[in-house]
């Protein structure tokens, strides 16, 4: 799980609507698939979760389950009402985790 | 009576085929050849168009770390010898494979790199469809996007041109087909689910939906072999990088898409 990617509008309008999309690199393994080799299963290990808060709060979470593709890409909407610093988390089913933070200007 | 207006007919079709192809699909198709681009689901093309949506960059980007990274005993990087990628690396991905006097055969692109690292850097060479050997290629043909595809197919490289339209024209596998049939005679028509391309190379290596990663045109190509019951040549054989030339003759104009997105 690496190189995750973030985009936010550069300057948003408070209590506007706005977009945020979000991108990281990940296998993405099903847990459904056969090593040809070993003819073992190939065990599963996605990302389960994704959080986003702003200024330490929630605004938007997500549960992930074996079907979402490698390399997840959300896209989804929040509203602040004053600048802050957004921070986005995604774990996987090795408790591993990335975050990216992002300072929101509100204006 | 009949037959003139059967002529109306067909010349009207062909026509409106034509003009279709011009409007519709923009760059993406030059004459009557037309990239995968055109094939694609709407899904699928925006997937592309967008640099954020689009999976293929992750490689991209890796590929930029690793032109200004240091590694082999001669402590150089890429970026050494090249300079700035935007610049040196131009064009490249557009005319590639290419003749190289000094082996005395065409070598491709993902080729190219690992003679680089293995003479100049004196680095291990890059195993094929390795993620570093991938990025590296789509970050080199990546600096030649919408640039239309130009290789020489003339000189020296004319008899390694000749064997890969043979190859593409030959008979293989328990199924008896050739390249031909399915992307020449049936492009347009469907193959169960799935539609037939014209099997344009100018968008690889390409992030493929099924893959669930970027790939390499060896590794496609061999996925067609085997879906003929052919026996593959090894990614990399001499066959495949004729056969890789011939395909970028046909696709000559397309633009360079790398890293496409297609199913």
């Amino acid at each position: 799980m690496d190189k995750p990617r973030v985009k936010v509008p550069n300057k948003v309008k408070a209590g506007e609507p706005f977009e945020v999309k979000v991108l990281i690199s990940h296998t993405m393994e099903s847990g459904q698939r056969i090593d040809e080799a070993s003819g073992q299963k190939i065990p599963r290990m996605i990302i389960n979760a994704f959080t986003c808060k702003l200024d330490g709060e929630i605004v938007f979470s997500a549960t992930l389950h074996p079907a979402v593709s490698a390399n997840p890409y959300l896209a989804f909407y929040v509203v602040a009402e004053r600048s802050g610093e957004l921070e986005f988390t995604w774990t996987d089913d090795s408790g591993d985790s990335a975050t990216a933070t992002h300072a929101l200007e509100v204006g | 009576m009949r037959l003139p207006a059967l002529l109306v007919v067909v010349i009207a079709c062909a026509t409106s085929y034509t003009t279709h192809g011009v409007d519709e699909f923009g760059h993406y198709a030059v004459d009557d050849r037309r990239s995968g681009y055109t094939y694609a689901a709407a899904e699928t093309r925006a997937m592309q168009d967008d640099e954020f949506a689009n999976s293929g960059y992750i490689w991209v980007e890796k590929g930029a770390e690793l032109w200004a990274s240091e590694d082999g005993r001669a402590g150089q990087t890429c970026a050494s010898c090249h300079a700035e990628a935007a610049e040196s690396m131009r064009g490249v991905g557009a005319r590639y494979p290419v003749f190289a006097p000094e082996i005395g055969k065409l070598i491709n692109l993902e080729q190219r790199i690992n003679q680089c690292r293995s003479e100049r850097m004196q680095a291990t060479a890059w195993p094929w469809e390795s993620t570093e050997l991938l990025a590296m290629t789509a970050y080199v043909r990546h600096q030649s996007k919408d640039m239309p595809v130009s290789p020489v197919i003339d000189g020296p490289a004319a008899p390694f041109f000749a064997a890969g339209k043979a190859l593409y024209h030959t008979r293989r596998g328990q199924l008896d087909m050739a390249c031909i049939h399915c992307h020449e005679m049936n492009s347009g028509n469907k193959l169960r689910a799935q539609r037939l391309s014209q099997g344009m190379s100018n968008g690889f290596p390409t992030y493929r939906l099924k893959w669930q990663t970027l790939g390499s045109l060896h590794r496609r190509i061999i996925g067609c072999d085997d879906d003929v019951r052919a026996e593959p040549y090894p990614a990399g054989a001499d066959e495949y990088v004729n056969l890789e030339l011939y395909l970028a003759w046909r696709a000559r104009g397309l633009p360079v898409e790398t890293p496409a997105v297609r199913n």
